[in-house]
């Protein structure tokens, strides 16, 4: 086990480096011609102010201690984005609460709905019901998230008046507000999810159900509920929680800027569109590292949960 | 000789070892049929995805269609603005675009706003064809840089392994954990701002490159898998005993026992990349307006949301059904491709009475 976490760790830090190294070098090398220093002095700077405020930003040194520096002032909390005028720390902890919102919610949904249906599906195959749930899965694999979102904001919002108009209200200011504003991200984002994941569930629980294990378990006489739960589900539910793992993690990290986007909630996903519509370096980097340790806490995290659903896995 | 077709897994004609179903199938078969045969027999069996391979094939020559539409019936271009015109619908005379800025809606006459309007007058018909051509397009070119550039780079690695395989690997980890859409739009906003290469702005070449590219390891991971059970095969030693040159190698003896796998990825990847398109557009990094494709008429639709939904909605049908029907014919044509999908499906169907 703590071989495993070092491990984990040193992956994590190799990949956060590698990664915040890749979007440096995209904006400050791919980038050519782009003065901070001018940014941030103005249309009317002389150039002697431009030089001072290069030299005091250290747009003057080298890119290997630009990048240094960079990362130093993420880390503990310091890093300014000029191009947006705000604390980055700050902002990531404003948007933060609004994205765990949306992800922790749709992620519980997304989860719980294709495991039902994919275990339906997969239970009455070939019938209507497999056949129902199959077509819907299909568009919901098609479904962009904001034509989605741009249909529930109009029919349930402008036409029906179920739905509200309007972005993110806090937990902690109203909570049945906060619920009532969230149902609809919530349904969007899951819908992509629950069209992939439950198709994938439904093949392997019908590969699961040809294996000898399940075979010996109907031939000892227990019933089709308990081998199902205990047999068959218990195996086929691993590549799923996987697939959860990553999904998740990328749309807390900030991933799901469509469904943010559309329904003007100003999270991390939000922030990130935000910041590369500015070009804007020390917040897009921010947010991708964090994009990238919760892709590498959250493959940990599945990791362990397969050692302990399946007790030939070892970590190591 | 390079064993060809579709299930590399499978040794030849034999059918040991094959589910009933199969065993069945088999004997009904004319001897010396060959794999792609057989898959096509299957394909033909499954109507619901022969249906919508059918539909995509029509709205492709629909959007194909557009410049005759566009000057044959309906008499204007997908950019012919026209915001203080009047049309006479019903016997009653009315503005394309109202007084108070918000326009008409589809009239159903084929030759006048069919679709309705758009904010600045266009026909959003004629823009709907001119706009899947476009999405169309992105998505076929981005699709065949995924595939080409995924599959060479896998095939590599997977053969020559070693330090080559290494780098490659890490590279790909890289792009993998970015999510698809954060590096889609910044690439797309590096090039709409600086230009990138030959690239002085955003055009719709620009945006299949950046679309394509982000899909590479979503190929170059499972077939990379691949190549290394492959070129451990018999077949690839005899080869390599004849002396034939290693790119020989790959492109005659590897490349085609891949063949099912690619065609298998072709609709995934199709389908995805017409709708990253689409939200690359949405967020302002893909096709610009004025060009017409279904992203950029959606977005300009959701700007005017509460007035005139058919700018949404219309596109957006358009899109869903497209991609839907790439990805059931896609569905369709792996459980042809890979009997092993096939059979799980059809014995747990026929165990229960169905088909």
């Amino acid at each position: 086990m703590a071989r495993f976490l070092v491990r984990r760790l040193l992956t994590m830090i190799a990949l956060l480096i590698a990664i915040s190294l890749i979007t440096f070098l995209l904006f400050i090398v791919v980038l050519p011609g782009g003065n901070p220093a001018a940014l941030i002095a103005g249309r009317l700077a002389t150039p002697a102010e431009v030089h001072l405020i290069s030299v005091r930003y250290g747009f003057d040194k080298p890119i290997y201690i630009q990048y240094v520096r960079t990362m130093e002032n993420i880390f503990t909390g310091k890093a300014y984005s000029y191009q947006q005028g705000f604390n980055v720390l700050q902002q990531l902890k404003a948007g933060f609460p609004c994205t765990a919102s949306l992800a922790i919610g749709a992620g519980i949904i997304w989860l719980l709905t294709s495991i039902a249906f994919g275990t339906l599906a997969a239970i009455k195959a070939g019938r209507y019901a497999d056949r129902i749930l199959t077509v819907l899965s299909m568009i919901g694999v098609s479904m962009p998230p904001f034509f989605l979102g741009a249909m529930i904001i109009y029919f349930l919002g402008y036409q029906a008046g179920i739905v509200p108009i309007g972005s993110y209200v806090p937990l902690t200011q109203n909570p049945t507000q906060w619920l009532y504003h969230l149902l609809a991200p919530w349904f969007t984002l899951s819908v992509l999810f629950v069209g992939f994941y439950s198709r994938v569930l439904r093949s392997t629980i019908l590969e699961t159900m040809n294996e000898d294990y399940v075979r010996t378990a109907r031939a000892k006489g227990l019933s089709g509920r308990r081998v199902l739960i205990h047999h068959v589900l218990r195996n086929s539910l691993l590549p799923i929680i996987s697939l959860w793992g990553l999904d998740f993690a990328q749309v807390i990290g900030g991933g799901a800027i469509l469904t943010e986007t559309i329904y003007n909630l100003h999270g991390i996903g939000y922030l990130a569109f935000q910041s590369v519509s500015h070009l804007d370096t020390v917040t897009l980097l921010s947010i991708v590292m964090l994009t990238a340790f919760f892709v590498v806490f959250l493959g940990a995290c599945v990791d362990v949960i397969y050692a302990l659903f399946d007790p030939r896995i070892q970590l190591a | 000789m390079a064993i060809t077709g579709p299930n590399p897994a499978s040794e030849g004609t034999s059918y040991v070892g094959l589910p009933p179903e199969l065993l069945h199938e088999a004997a009904e078969l004319p001897p010396g049929i060959g794999p792609w045969a057989l898959a096509w027999r299957r394909l033909r069996r499954n109507r619901i995805a022969l249906a919508f391979g059918g539909l995509f094939l029509v709205i492709v020559v629909l959007c194909l269609l557009a410049p005759v539409y566009s000057q044959d019936v309906a008499h204007v271009g997908p950019n012919t603005e026209n915001i203080t015109g009047q049309i006479t619908v019903g016997g009653k005379t009315e503005y394309v675009v109202s007084l108070t800025d918000i326009p008409i809606g589809p009239t159903w006459n084929i030759h006048h706003y069919f679709l309705g309007a758009d904010e600045l007058g266009r026909d959003v018909a004629v823009r709907l064809l001119y706009g899947g051509r476009t999405s169309l397009e992105v998505g076929t070119v981005a699709t065949l840089i995924t595939m080409i550039l995924g599959v060479m780079l896998a095939v590599m690695a997977g053969y020559y392994r070693g330090w080559l395989d290494q780098v490659l690997n890490r590279i790909m980890d890289l792009i993998w954990s970015y999510p698809v859409v954060l590096l889609g739009i910044t690439l797309g906003t590096i090039i709409a701002v600086r230009g990138l290469g030959p690239f002085k702005s955003t055009t719709p070449l620009s945006t299949a490159l950046v679309v394509g590219f982000v899909y590479i390891p979503y190929v170059f991971r499972p077939v990379r898998g691949q190549v290394f059970g492959l070129r451990e095969r018999e077949f690839v030693d005899a080869a390599r005993q004849q002396g034939l040159s290693t790119w020989r190698i790959m492109w005659s003896e590897i490349l085609p026992n891949l063949s099912s796998t690619i065609v298998v990825f072709i609709p995934l990847i199709l389908a995805n990349a017409i709708l990253l398109e689409a939200g690359l557009t949405f967020l302002g990094a893909g096709i610009n307006p004025p060009n017409a494709s279904w992203g950029t008429m959606i977005t300009s639709g959701i700007d005017e949301i509460p007035a005139a939904f058919h700018n949404v909605l219309v596109p957006g049908i358009m899109l869903v059904l497209t991609v839907m029907s790439v990805n059931i014919f896609g569905d369709g044509l792996r459980d042809a491709l890979d009997p092993r999908a096939r059979v799980r499906i059809a014995i747990s169907s026929t165990s229960q009475g169905e088909h």
